[in-house]
């Protein structure tokens, strides 16, 4: 079992990284650590259930603002009310963030609340038989207008600048490298244990119902499924899974701001997803971190070739290898492999 | 004998094109039915109406006493009709043992299908048998012949334990000797099952078919044994004579 060794593998690195990273560069691999759970979500709603989901910065966002509306009350002033809303003149509690004040209320909206969005959506839109480009167009408006509704509800939602000045994680001091160093833990454990969670589904029998669907979604419906309702289910897991990491990139990364979550992030999410193959979650999560670990490594030297370096990598790898580099390594060992075995056979 | 499905005054409009108009059939339970006819004479258009694929713009189809016209596909599936297709579609990139396992899953609650496939159902392995696919059931269903798809769709219909199976055109494109096969097939299923066969070639009808229904142009032309139905005159003029050059091979 190759997958399993590199699964030990891929845990044990994990688990070495706090000894010889830098706090700092720790707090950014923590960073595509979050990234990576969400191309966990996005492998599975796109390389197995075929839905181009360009609107995942949504379910990323209302996981990070239910997280972040959390903890700015932890640490609200005298009046309860969080700094950037006595900075807008709002001189009392939105109705809107009172359950937030609840923990329990908090944790679990994070993963509910984009859960419960994506599966009404996915209702509205599967039932009515929306696929294929009409989908991925629907999931980026839906981006679009999530951004422009943030960012007009100033006293409600930070505006633009987000939620921001988190200096605490519930019982953790943010400002602290060893509470840094726990939250990656965290963060890192939530990537191994929704990369399983996921990889059972993919496995079981609704993982094969999954595919399908994806393949011929009509063929399924006289099997006697509702391929709308797979859909919607699958459609929900990923946002749930983005949400989930929404959440924690807020201790991570300290905001949560519109500008992470509108139609440019969602799609710089599928690009990893694309580049490291989408059909294979492990080459997902490679995707994922190695793009925005480029990402953090050009921007540093080139700020301005990066984008361009990411849309030519994006074309190269739709063009020459549309199973991305998992496909690449996949078509590798099978030569390696079966070259034996043909001569033998021959 | 009960009728298992009853077919009223159906009538399917396509852009101003009656594709059945006004038909009427009923299949009694256990039987044997070929509908043949004609190009466009309106056989798998019948077949969609019946499975939810196509809306009539009058008319009704009883299954059971039930009314199907107006039910999603899987609900129809689910009341126990099942169907295969003129290209049999099957999920090239399952194995052939998960496309017979997924068939024969779909009463199964959603706890159960998170859960992974252990071994093989005796369902499916009988389904394996009959279809004569066992030696090739882990490997991936993109890699069957033709003839080897028909056979997979029609044992996902049988895992699925369906009162009426419809089968559409199940031996077009198929050599002499898949035919044959696919003929045993048939006569083995048609024991136990209730089937209406959409078939155009006519050697294939003479050899297996009972009971007869000829549709032409939307309506049906004729109804009965394979022998009164050769004998029409009408049947002769519009299907039998033309096409016979050209059908037996």
């Amino acid at each position: 079992m190759s997958g399993r060794i590199s699964l030990v593998l891929c845990v044990v690195l994990l688990a070495v990284a706090p000894l010889v990273l830098s706090p700092f560069r720790l707090g950014l691999l923590a960073k595509y650590l979050c990234f990576a759970i969400v191309a966990v979500g996005i492998a599975l709603a796109w390389g197995r259930g075929g839905m181009l989901t360009l609107g995942q910065g949504v379910f990323f966002g209302l996981g990070g603002y239910a997280m972040g509306m959390h903890l700015k009350l932890r640490e609200a002033g005298p009046a309860g009310l969080p700094d950037f809303m006595v900075w807008s003149g709002v001189e009392e509690l939105p109705a809107l963030w009172k359950p937030s004040a609840n923990p329990v209320f908090a944790l679990a909206a994070v993963v509910v609340l984009p859960g419960l969005v994506a599966f009404l959506l996915g209702l509205l839109v599967f039932r009515q038989r929306v696929r294929g480009a009409y989908f991925a167009i629907l999931s980026q408006a839906l981006a679009a207008a999530f951004v422009i509704l943030l960012v007009g509800r100033q006293g409600l939602t930070g505006g633009t600048n987000g939620l921001t000045n988190f200096s605490r994680f519930f019982a953790l001091d943010l400002t602290d490298p060893g509470g840094r160093r726990v939250v990656y833990a965290i963060t890192a454990a939530a990537l191994v244990l929704t990369y399983l969670a996921v990889k059972l589904v993919v496995r079981s029998r609704f993982g094969a119902l999954l595919v399908a669907v994806r393949d011929h979604e009509d063929r399924v419906r006289f099997l006697g499924y509702d391929p709308a309702l797979v859909k919607t289910i699958t459609f929900a897991a990923s946002a749930v899974v983005a949400g989930l990491a929404g959440a924690l990139f807020v201790p991570v990364v300290g905001i949560i701001s519109p500008a992470l979550l509108g139609v440019v992030p969602s799609l710089e999410l599928l690009v990893g997803v694309a580049l490291g193959g989408r059909f294979s979650l492990a080459g997902a999560v490679a995707g994922a971190i190695a793009v925005n670990y480029a990402k953090t490594l050009f921007s540093e030297d080139f700020p301005e070739g990066w984008l361009y370096l990411q849309g030519g990598l994006f074309v190269l790898v739709l063009v020459f290898a549309p199973r991305g580099l998992a496909g690449v390594v996949e078509a590798a060992r099978d030569r390696f492999r079966r070259r034996p075995r043909e001569e033998v056979a021959g | 004998m009960n009728p298992v499905l009853e077919v009223r005054g159906l009538r399917v409009v396509f852009d101003g094109f009656a594709a059945l108009d006004g038909v009427d059939l009923t299949v009694a339970e256990g039987e044997l039915r070929f509908l043949i006819g004609p190009n466009g004479a309106g056989k798998t258009t019948l077949i969609d109406v019946i499975t939810g694929l196509t809306r009539p713009a009058a008319g009704s189809v009883r299954f059971d006493g039930v009314e199907l016209v107006g039910l999603r596909e899987h609900r129809v599936v689910r009341l126990g009709v099942g169907r295969t297709f003129q290209t049999a579609a099957v999920f090239e990139e399952l194995s052939v043992v998960d496309n017979l396992d997924l068939a024969a899953g779909f009463r199964l609650p959603l706890r159960s299908l998170l859960r992974r496939r252990r071994g093989i159902s005796d369902e499916v392995a009988a389904a394996l048998e009959t279809a004569g696919l066992t030696a090739l059931a882990d490997r991936p269903a993109g890699v069957l012949s033709h003839g080897q798809r028909q056979w997979l769709e029609i044992g996902m219909l049988l895992v699925q334990r369906p009162r009426l199976l419809l089968l559409d055109e199940p031996v077009a494109g198929m050599s002499r000797d898949e035919r044959e096969r696919t003929g045993g097939l048939l006569e083995r299923i048609a024991r136990t099952h209730t089937v209406v066969v959409v078939e155009h070639d006519m050697e294939f009808l003479r050899r297996y078919a009972r009971e007869v229904t000829v549709l032409h142009q939307g309506r049906v032309l004729r109804e009965g044994s394979v022998a009164e139905v050769q004998d029409d005159p009408r049947v002769r003029e519009v299907y039998l004579g033309r096409s016979k050059g050209e059908a037996v091979t």
